[in-house]
């Protein structure tokens, strides 16, 4: 037997929209029915049927509510991560263009669950630490890095989220020195983690010419450039 | 005063508008005041409207309505393309295409490039000046 071929398209094309080009009798002939009938005993074959909901219908219902209660449309929608721009892979350099860090040129690792893309700068290179940034803040250039030697895979929203202080009661005394709180240092858990991940970012990055202090410089627009037309 | 560039057949002319934009085409045959049937050996024979097209110096030897094979030959005996390379304005049009496609991190190599080079021409410059006044 030829081996079994997968039909592409109706066996109807159409004459014009809503016309077949074959009648019924033809289509019942092409769709191979009378082999059908012939190969199960002179009839089509059917399931067996089963006994679901024979039990429900039965007894009549005697109460129906005086009032229509509208029924909320079913939600489909599928909690995503926002689309990552084609252009936005793990490696390219991205140049961040608000907050603190605005012009700052920085390494692209991976894209969190929330949307957000995990960046660094290297810290070393150029004082961005490990951050979190959105996309539509950002405008990717099409250098890359070799990102392959460096593990992003502890980094998630929960090691971003802001760490929940005990509230304190102010007492009248306590008002002034109260507020002499520590200033948020940075524990060294964290400091680790930068030195892990740019370790080897920055031997890759030193073995491009020039890309170190590339990365190093902040992108400023100059006279005469016009952002339309740059290719970045 | 006078032209020297006159619309002709055998005529290498730049595109510079449309679809073609940038495309170096031969007239092949004049159809009115204002049209032109041009042709190159990328595209397929058209009229183009002489406001369309910037006249070079460069012509070529073919008859009227040649076909595309005498066409070809008749660029290649005249060496349309390297004669256009070698042009000043032909190098001056790769330089744009160029620089219209320098990457950011291109740029800023060239940044580097330049500030260097310039170092190196101010101390010759130094140099050179202090010989004179010595």
């Amino acid at each position: 037997m030829a081996p079994k071929q997968v039909r592409k398209g109706s066996r109807n094309p159409d004459l014009i929209r809503g016309l077949g080009k074959f009648s019924r009798s033809k289509m019942y002939h092409k769709r191979g029915l009378w082999a059908i009938k012939a190969k199960n005993g002179g009839a089509f074959p059917t399931h067996t049927k089963s006994t679901t909901t024979s039990a429900v219908s039965a007894e009549k219902v005697k109460f129906y509510p005086a009032d229509d209660v509208k029924k909320p449309l079913a939600n489909r929608r599928k909690e995503r991560p926002t689309k990552l721009r084609a252009s936005i892979t793990p490696g390219t350099v991205l140049i961040i263009l608000t907050g603190r860090f605005k012009g700052k040129r920085v390494v692209f690792l991976k894209q969190l669950s929330s949307g957000l893309l995990l960046v660094t700068g290297p810290f070393k290179i150029n004082g961005v630490p490990l951050r979190r940034v959105n996309q539509a803040y950002v405008i990717a250039t099409s250098t890359k890095v070799d990102i392959a030697t460096v593990n992003v895979d502890k980094f998630d929203d929960k090691y971003f989220a802001k760490k929940v202080e005990k509230k304190k009661t102010k007492g009248e005394g306590e008002f002034f020195e109260a507020d002499k709180e520590e200033k948020n240092v940075l524990p060294t858990e964290k400091k680790d983690d930068q030195k892990a991940v740019d370790a080897s970012l920055i031997k890759a990055i030193e073995s491009v010419p020039e890309l170190k202090a590339y990365l190093g410089a902040r992108f400023s627009l100059k006279s005469g450039m016009k952002p339309h037309e740059l290719v970045f | 005063m006078p032209f020297k560039r006159y619309v002709e057949i055998g005529r290498v002319a730049l595109v510079n508008f449309g679809k073609d934009y940038g495309k170096l085409v031969v007239i092949v045959d004049i159809i009115d005041q204002n049209r032109a049937l041009v042709d190159s050996p990328d595209m397929i024979r058209s009229q183009m409207n002489f406001k369309r097209l910037t006249l070079t110096d460069i012509t070529i030897d073919i008859k009227r309505s040649p076909n595309k094979k005498t066409l070809i030959a008749a660029m290649e005996a005249a060496d349309v393309m390297n004669k256009w390379e070698n042009s000043s304005w032909g190098r001056k049009l790769s330089v744009q295409t160029r620089r219209a496609s320098l990457n950011d991190f291109d740029r800023f190599k060239i940044m580097l490039a330049k500030i260097k080079k310039a170092g190196i021409v101010r101390q010759e410059l130094a140099k050179l000046k202090k010989e004179s006044t010595a």
